[in-house]
């Protein structure tokens, strides 16, 4: 890749922030990714991506099938290091931390980074083990604190009225809307800084779909979130920042109001108004 | 005609709708260009019954305006369109509404020729109003032909023509005053005439409007409340980016 197409890549996050419809400019910089690139074997499927994601905001990625926004989001918190073939190159920053940096425990990342799938995959336990099952691993017993911790995550995920007088169900036996709200309660649980969310809702019906999105406005309060979407108008919805990726590049980033209504590059505009890419 | 913009979509019916509301606009548009002629026509040839034409059209431009809004929200509800289809719906729905205003400021135009074409003809004042006719006439029939192209090359120079039209209001209605100094039994008269100017010159400001309206639906920017130097200045950084 030539220095030119690096610079073309390289989207400067404070004329983002400067752009009409984001009211909060002060916003910081959560995740920084410089210069990424990710092989899988020989083949490349990221091309030098460049951007910020700001603090407490959610930002989405679209783009068609096989684009590379889910293994970028993978790269956040380290998911591609399960895969043999993949190799990376370049920095993730984690408020100005190299994830990738030898020093760093992978465990530890995971902890400040959750990540939600987009089939719910609770554990076959009860629901309260589930949402427990984080402190669990972490060696905390206490009945005390792990019911707190229970019931915060639960209120935090829109699921508490709906679980508080069936905590020992077994988890399987909820519906699959509340079972990835639940996924969200457990990923919440250990308070991470930063949530992933690869396809949260689409395998959901659309009354779960938004409760979903309801739950990620709330949770943005408190978390830095990063979605995956195929589904164009929800990331339109829940989303402060978009992030169009095509074939392994990052074309255009900007505020989602901005994107939807005035993307700066054709490959964009082409993508979200439906036309022949 | 560049059907590269509204075409192309993976949904041909879509591309198909939005071609269809294209078509609806630019007949709605036809049809006013149109009653302005028989207005301005009824009025300085003192025809009621061309006026009284001109009145009855003017329902199938409100009925037209209805049609094309219901179109409209129909692909918002459906298509939830974005980007550019978008801000073609958003600018259809204004271009529209300046359209039926339009309409209606022609009918007023036929109202006054009925008016007038009761009391005794005298040619004043009427080589002058059919000059000011033909000039909105121009920046309207411009500006829906800017709108046929989805090209907005054009529309900086034809707001600019807005300042003829404000001139020549002017210069008219120094005239009508004078006129009516002259001797107040002139008075009734004039005023119609005064109405119809006043008509006409709006028809200026809206086709101004649509062509803002236009820029919009192109470049995705609002410059409604510019000033022409300002809009010029605009359209100049706009086409070198």
């Amino acid at each position: 890749m030539t220095a030119q197409q690096v610079r073309t890549h390289a989207i400067d996050m404070s004329s983002v922030l400067r752009n009409k419809g984001t009211q909060d400019t002060r916003s910081e910089t959560c995740i920084k990714v410089e210069n990424l690139n990710l092989f899988y074997g020989e083949k490349q499927a990221l091309h030098s991506i460049n951007m910020e994601m700001p603090k407490k905001k959610v930002t989405a990625y679209i783009g068609p099938s096989g684009c590379g926004k889910s293994t970028l989001l993978r790269c956040i918190n380290r998911m591609n290091d399960l895969v043999d073939s993949a190799k990376i190159e370049g920095k993730i920053l984690l408020d100005n931390e190299n994830i990738y940096d030898k020093s760093i425990n992978v465990a530890a990342l995971r902890r400040r980074v959750g990540m939600v799938f987009q089939k719910p995959n609770p554990f076959p336990k009860s629901i309260f083990e589930n949402v427990a099952y984080g402190l669990r691993i972490q060696g905390v017993n206490d009945k005390r604190i792990l019911e707190e911790t229970v019931e915060n995550a639960l209120r935090g995920a829109a699921l508490w009225d709906e679980m508080k007088d069936r905590l020992n169900d077994n988890a399987l036996g909820i519906s699959g809307g509340q079972q990835q709200r639940l996924v969200i309660a457990r990923a919440i649980a250990i308070e991470p800084e930063v949530l992933l969310l690869d396809e949260p809702a689409s395998a959901l019906d659309p009354i779960s779909t938004l409760k979903i999105e309801e739950l990620i406005n709330e949770l943005k309060e408190k978390y830095t979130i990063i979605i995956v979407t195929h589904n164009m108008q929800q990331a339109a919805r829940v989303s402060d920042y978009t992030a169009f990726m095509y074939m392994g590049e990052l074309i255009e980033m900007g505020s989602t109001s901005q994107l939807f209504t005035n993307p700066t590059k054709k490959q964009t505009e082409d993508y979200i108004t439906g036309r022949y890419g | 005609m560049d059907n590269s913009k509204i075409g192309q979509h993976i949904s041909g019916q879509f591309n198909k709708e939005l071609e269809d509301i294209r078509n609806k606009v630019l007949n709605m548009g036809g049809l006013v260009e149109r009653q302005i002629d028989l207005a301005v026509k009824a009025f300085i040839n003192g025809d009621s019954e061309i006026a009284e034409q001109v009145i009855k059209q003017d329902n199938r431009i409100d009925a037209m305006e209805m049609d094309i809004d219901l179109e409209c929200t129909q692909i918002l509800a459906l298509r939830q369109p974005a980007a550019f289809d978008l801000r073609l719906i958003i600018a259809v729905i204004k271009i529209i509404s300046e359209i039926e205003i339009i309409g209606d400021l022609a009918e007023r135009i036929a109202k006054m020729a009925i008016r007038i074409s009761d009391a005794e003809a005298n040619g004043y004042q009427f080589y002058e109003l059919q000059h000011m006719a033909d000039l909105v006439k121009d920046m309207l029939h411009g500006a829906l032909d800017s709108f046929a192209r989805m090209n907005i090359d054009e529309v900086a120079e034809i707001t600019g023509r807005d300042e003829n039209v404000d001139r020549e209001y002017d210069s008219i209605i120094r005239q009508l005053i004078t006129h009516m100094m002259e001797d107040p039994r002139n008075i009734t008269r004039t005023l119609n005439v005064l109405w119809t100017v006043r008509a006409m010159e709006r028809i200026g400001d809206h086709a101004c409007y649509i062509c803002n309206h236009l820029i919009y639906m192109i470049k995705g920017e609002d410059v409604r409340h510019l000033n022409q130097a300002e809009l010029e200045k605009k359209m100049k950084d706009q086409l070198l980016s």
